[in-house]
């Protein structure tokens, strides 16, 4: 591997959450991160490493496995003045604890006439691609990009990582930061190389609501997030050696969605692929189709298409998961066929 | 832990306003109504829990808290928000959807929320008891002053939410107080059908908390055992668990026929109604008739006040609809 100038630090994106925590931790004496196994032990997924040995216990909170409990907690402080990041561990766990989120943490400034704000983070894993099987491998993007009231991000690299993480908990609202355990950068789970990248030491926030082209093309738009950006960035590669010409916009935000970035970019490039590890229906994948045929649908050369997971609960097997999985060979016979 | 004269009445004087708001409430309501009973229409739609009868439990506990400490209401949660002191004309505005209510029209009934005396609702059975430890640790945290109170029903004692709240004020020492509004009935599936205890107080023991049983709806009884309990959340010595017995006078919700009642239940709960009974007892306490009525007689005027306030406020423009879901 080639040397990296010495004033560039690459960081996993979990060493940059738990940079982005620890900053703000250090910045606002009302923030505090509680969940399953985020103080010693550094967070399931590394996250919250080196929170609890520079905070302590008050701060860097274990909570019992009571989902319910502890994100309905959150909500109550962060309504009486403290900025609480909590941890839902695998978003697949929401099924226990969805009325703190939906009915409370993401109603209450409503019920409120604006007049009460809700100032936290949820921060959760998504993904598969390892064989954990159906209740812990799903994305569930669009359920929660569905219900109004809270902000949803997902960053697809640690630059990002640190950015939104700051601005998600200087944010007045809710939100929920979904980080795929694909691009985590784990000792115990393989890591999408592209995805840990150079990261500044020093405070700064990546705006929530704006999605980045992070690869200039003409000819088609791909569009996604998450492991979704590098799977698309894999198969402008391959289309590049056929001269085809990919445009890749990692959303980056899914609430609010920059429409307008994929607009432009399908305004320019005439055609249109969606990469989602959600499901197929009723998602992301749909919404970002919608966008774009709502605005002009004389702007598409071809019908769009989605790589999405087919709707079916995630299989264990391993042969089974990758035939599901979108992946750039996927994407290039999408294109083909258009 | 008695109250004081002024306590009494202060007592008595918001289960008057709470009782006549809801006597005006539940008039209005079924304006638009009759013949057929639509709860869509008139200028009170949608569901309506009253909590008439109730009132003994709002006041004995809220007398003992001031504006900055915290509580967390029900779907039946007047009389909290009204003993909480929650502004009453924009309490009344809200549930008739006006602009100048507490959220504009966006929340409702269910869901009445006055930051200024840090009063919060939630229509989900049981959910009020999580944000309340949350309040708590926050204080905790802040090393502010404050404890937080978690209204519910006895039927959402057997909810998880309730039994994971518990846990983690029992764990983490918070200083809130559960008070369970046991008026016997989830709707229509008694008490005694829906949970295995007879008595939910006897829960606190799992989680390492006092339990307290209140029988008889009693205002004083509940005013001494809740001061003793928030007394101790102030001191930090962590939380307290507190059921008592009282009397639903209305259906689960305006429109309820109730028929799942026994015969003679609704007439035995009328003749405990507690407001004559804290009316009489006051007398033998030595207060004047005349100032009781005098006292009643404000407490009406405020109410008619705050309905009339309601009645005369404008809607909000419809696009409002669109506004406050971000700050």
């Amino acid at each position: 591997m080639l040397d990296q100038p010495t004033n560039e630090r690459r960081l996993t994106i979990a060493r940059a959450m738990a940079e982005a925590m620890q900053q703000e931790m250090s910045r606002d004496p009302t923030v505090f991160v509680m969940g399953e196994d985020i103080a010693g032990f550094g967070g399931i997924f590394g996250n919250t490493r080196g929170l609890f040995e520079e905070f302590g216990k008050e701060r860097v909170r274990d909570t019992p496995i009571s989902e319910t409990g502890f994100i309905s907690a959150a909500v109550g402080a962060a309504m009486d003045g403290m900025r609480p990041v909590v941890e839902l561990m695998f978003v697949d766990f929401f099924g226990v604890c969805f009325d703190a989120i939906y009915n409370q943490m993401a109603k209450n400034t409503y019920f409120a006439g604006g007049n009460a704000s809700v100032p936290m983070v949820l921060m959760t894993s998504t993904g598969g691609g390892y064989s954990d099987a159906g209740q812990h491998s799903q994305c569930l993007y669009g359920t929660f990009a569905h219900l109004p009231g809270m902000k949803v991000v997902s960053p697809s690299n640690a630059y990002d990582a640190k950015g939104l993480m700051t601005a998600a908990i200087r944010d007045d609202n809710p939100v929920v930061y979904m980080f795929h355990k694909g691009l985590q950068g784990m000792g115990w789970l393989g890591t999408e190389a592209g995805a840990t990248v150079n990261t500044p030491e020093e405070d700064y926030t990546v705006e929530i609501g704006k999605a980045k082209v992070v690869r200039a093309g003409t000819d088609v738009t791909l569009v996604g997030l998450a492991m979704g950006v590098h799977n698309a960035l894999k198969a402008a590669d391959k289309l590049a050696e056929d001269g085809v010409s990919a445009e890749v916009v990692d959303l980056v935000s899914l609430v609010p969605l920059d429409r307008e970035t994929v607009i432009n970019s399908v305004a320019k490039t005439g055609r249109l692929i969606v990469v989602d590890e959600d499901y197929h229906s009723y998602g992301v994948s749909g919404e970002i189709i919608a966008t774009v045929t709502e605005h002009d649908i004389s702007k598409l050369k071809a019908s769009p298409a989605r790589i999405t997971f087919p709707d079916v609960p995630i299989p264990y097997a391993k042969h089974m998961e990758q035939f599901c999985l979108p992946n750039p060979d996927k994407i290039v016979a999408a294109y083909r066929k258009m | 832990m008695q109250p004081t004269k002024e306590q009494s009445l202060w007592m008595y004087e918001n289960m008057v306003v709470s009782r006549r708001f809801e006597e005006a409430i539940e008039k209005i309501y079924l304006e638009g109504k009759t013949p057929a009973f639509n709860m869509a229409n008139g200028p009170i739609p949608g569901e309506m829990h009253l909590s008439n009868g109730q009132e003994p439990v709002a006041v004995g506990v809220c007398a003992h808290l001031d504006a900055d400490d915290i509580v967390t209401a029900t779907h039946r949660p007047h009389h909290q928000a009204i003993a909480k002191g929650v502004d009453l004309k924009k309490m009344a505005a809200e549930i008739f959807g006006k602009s100048t209510g507490l959220s504009g029209g966006r929340g409702g009934h269910m869901h009445l929320f006055d930051p200024a005396v840090n009063f919060a609702c939630s229509g989900i059975i049981g959910e009020s008891c999580g944000p309340a430890c949350g309040a708590a640790l926050s204080r905790k945290m802040q090393n502010k002053p404050g404890v937080a109170v978690a209204f519910l029903g006895e039927g959402a004692a057997n909810q998880g939410a309730f039994h994971e709240a518990l846990n983690l004020a029992g764990s983490w020492t918070l200083p809130v107080v559960f008070v369970i509004e046991d008026n016997s009935w989830g709707i229509s599936v008694p008490k005694s059908e829906s949970t295995a205890v007879a008595r939910n107080d006897v829960r606190a023991a799992g989680y390492c908390m006092p339990g307290h049983y209140i029988p008889g709806n009693d205002p004083h009884a509940i005013f001494d055992i809740a001061g003793q309990a928030i007394a101790r959340a102030r001191e930090g010595n962590g939380p307290t668990l507190i059921e008592v017995e009282t009397y639903r006078l209305a259906g689960h919700f305006m429109g309820d026929a109730e028929q799942y009642r026994p015969e003679g239940e609704k007439d035995a709960l009328f003749a405990k109604d507690p407001i004559p009974r804290m009316r009489e007892r006051l007398v033998a306490d030595g207060h004047a008739a005349k100032d009781l009525d005098a006292l009643e007689d404000r407490a009406e005027a405020r109410v008619a006040e705050a309905i009339a306030y309601a009645r005369n406020s404008e809607y909000a423009p419809d696009s409002d609809a669109l506004t406050a879901v971000y700050v």
